[in-house]
């Protein structure tokens, strides 16, 4: 390849990109739920979800499972496409990169790196840059989210703790995030060497955290929403929006806890109306405490 | 002057952002009451139409808007802002405002991997930086909708009366020739 046609496709790989993170802002202020079958991405997209991700087992039943967790079925994608016209995500396993070979070839929206699914690599994530669909990957630190970016995320999620109803971790993983930006802000230009050299990311990425005083893509809430309170609670720290995975479809009446909590995210500081979306709901998801089990999948993909 | 931007879902921060550095101040609607605050703008965002249309009607927020739009407030409209103001969507049942007569197709560019970037003509402006993601299309409009930019054989920018409808997205440009165009609308 001579000089020309390599910048050529430099440039077209960052035009890509760009809008690849536009998609991201578009679904800012939003509810993007976990679906398992056309039935119920339509109950999510009539209750107002921005996004769906479609994948066979939702990450409670996929933690009471166990054994290994794969991409889903492209047939089973397929019909949650034809079903709703909002955009559908999918999952690929961690450094699985044919898996996401396959979800680009089916046109998904967005692509999940996810630590929820068994990991395909103990050591290499996908390198996202030789892909023209987007991807979203989980971080618990601001240290993974810029290396998830430097491979090419397009939108960076909390990890939480996925299938727990528990929202501790995802709490913990936004606070650990923004006290790090905050921190790499104040920092003296001088400083920022070091700062790079210490979460093991490019340079020129926290000149950007440095200078903005954010991450450079969208970044959403995940792992343990389950209630209107706990979505409006990572919206007050900071969240662009809302990943909902079991909290939904493991609960008593989803359409209604759906929308609540879609309204929820919109409305994050009015606690009285918090308060009217929280009443009778129904059951919500059990939950297990992350004390109590015994796979973190958090540390998954670091 | 003051801009209202509907703030229920979607990239609302980005017109917010730019108007402000054209000095002009903005309030966000997120709820019925916002809408007792004065302003004498309204911008409708991109996002998703089909979760704003709905947290419309469910926040009480439909007749207060349309009434305004129907009275002369000047709008601008941007891809699911588009879709919302549309009287007509050719690939779906729903339709909301129904202020600009024209019929636009949804997702018209397909998925994702039909998102694209052109440099176009914008009448009026010269050529503008066009982002459309997962963008509709306007298909066909009724007389006086005035056509201020196509791609090809498809039209992606519109004006009728103080309504500006667009398929693609200004606010994720560093161009802001098109707000200046509404702010004087």
């Amino acid at each position: 390849m001579n000089d020309a046609e390599n910048k050529k496709d430099i440039e077209q790989y960052n035009k890509q990109y760009a809008l690849n993170k536009e998609l991201a802002q578009m679904l800012k202020g939003g509810v993007i739920m976990d679906v398992t079958t056309p039935e119920q991405a339509k109950i999510a997209e009539e209750a107002g979800a921005c996004a769906v991700m479609a994948l066979e087992r939702i990450p409670a039943d996929i933690r009471a499972a166990g054994g290994v967790s794969r991409m889903s079925d492209p047939a089973m994608i397929n019909g949650i496409q034809d079903a709703v016209s909002i955009p559908v995500m999918a999952k690929c396993r961690i450094g699985h990169f044919v898996e996401a070979q396959v979800l680009e070839a089916i046109e998904i929206d967005y692509i999940d790196e996810s630590e929820v699914l068994s990991p395909a690599d103990d050591i290499y994530h996908i390198d996202k840059t030789q892909f023209k669909v987007p991807f979203v990957c989980g971080a618990k630190n601001l240290g993974e989210a810029l290396r998830r970016i430097n491979e090419g995320a397009s939108m960076i999620r909390t990890k939480g703790e996925p299938g727990t109803g528990d929202i501790v971790q995802a709490v913990s993983h936004m606070r650990m995030m923004n006290s790090a930006i905050a921190k790499i802000t104040s920092m003296r230009t001088d400083e920022l060497f070091n700062e790079a050299k210490e979460l093991q990311v490019p340079y020129e990425l926290i000149c950007y955290v440095h200078d903005n005083g954010s991450l450079p893509v969208v970044n959403f809430a995940a792992g343990g929403v389950a209630t209107p309170a706990d979505a409006a609670l990572m919206m007050q720290l900071g969240a662009d929006g809302v990943f909902v995975g079991s909290g939904i479809f493991k609960s008593g009446n989803p359409s209604k806890r759906a929308e609540a909590i879609v309204k929820a995210v919109t409305n994050y500081n009015d606690a009285e109306m918090i308060a009217n979306l929280s009443k009778n709901l129904g059951e919500a998801m059990v939950g297990i405490n992350k004390d109590e089990i015994t796979l973190l999948m958090a540390e998954r993909g670091i | 002057m003051k801009v209202g931007v509907l703030a229920v879902q979607g990239a609302f921060i980005e017109h917010e952002n730019i108007l402000n550095k054209l000095g002009i101040s903005t309030i966000e609607l997120r709820k019925k009451s916002d809408l007792d605050m004065d302003f004498d703008r309204l911008i409708l965002p991109g996002g998703e139409s089909t979760v704003q249309g709905k947290l419309l009607g469910d926040l009480d927020m439909f007749n207060g808007l349309k009434e305004r739009i129907m009275s002369g407030m000047p709008v601008l409209a941007t891809c699911a802002g588009l879709i919302l103001l549309a009287e007509n969507i050719v690939n779906d049942s729903r339709s909301w405002f129904k202020t600009l007569p024209v019929s636009v197709v949804r997702n018209a560019y397909g998925r994702q991997l039909g998102s694209f970037h052109y440099d176009g003509i914008m009448e009026g402006i010269g050529i503008f930086p066009m982002e459309f993601i997962r963008a509709p299309y306007i298909e066909s409009v009724a007389d006086g909708v005035e056509i201020l930019a196509h791609v090809d054989d498809k039209i992606t920018a519109v004006k009728y009366k103080k309504q500006l409808g667009l398929s693609f997205h200004p606010e994720l440009s560093d161009n802001y020739n098109i707000h200046k165009m509404f702010l004087e609308m």
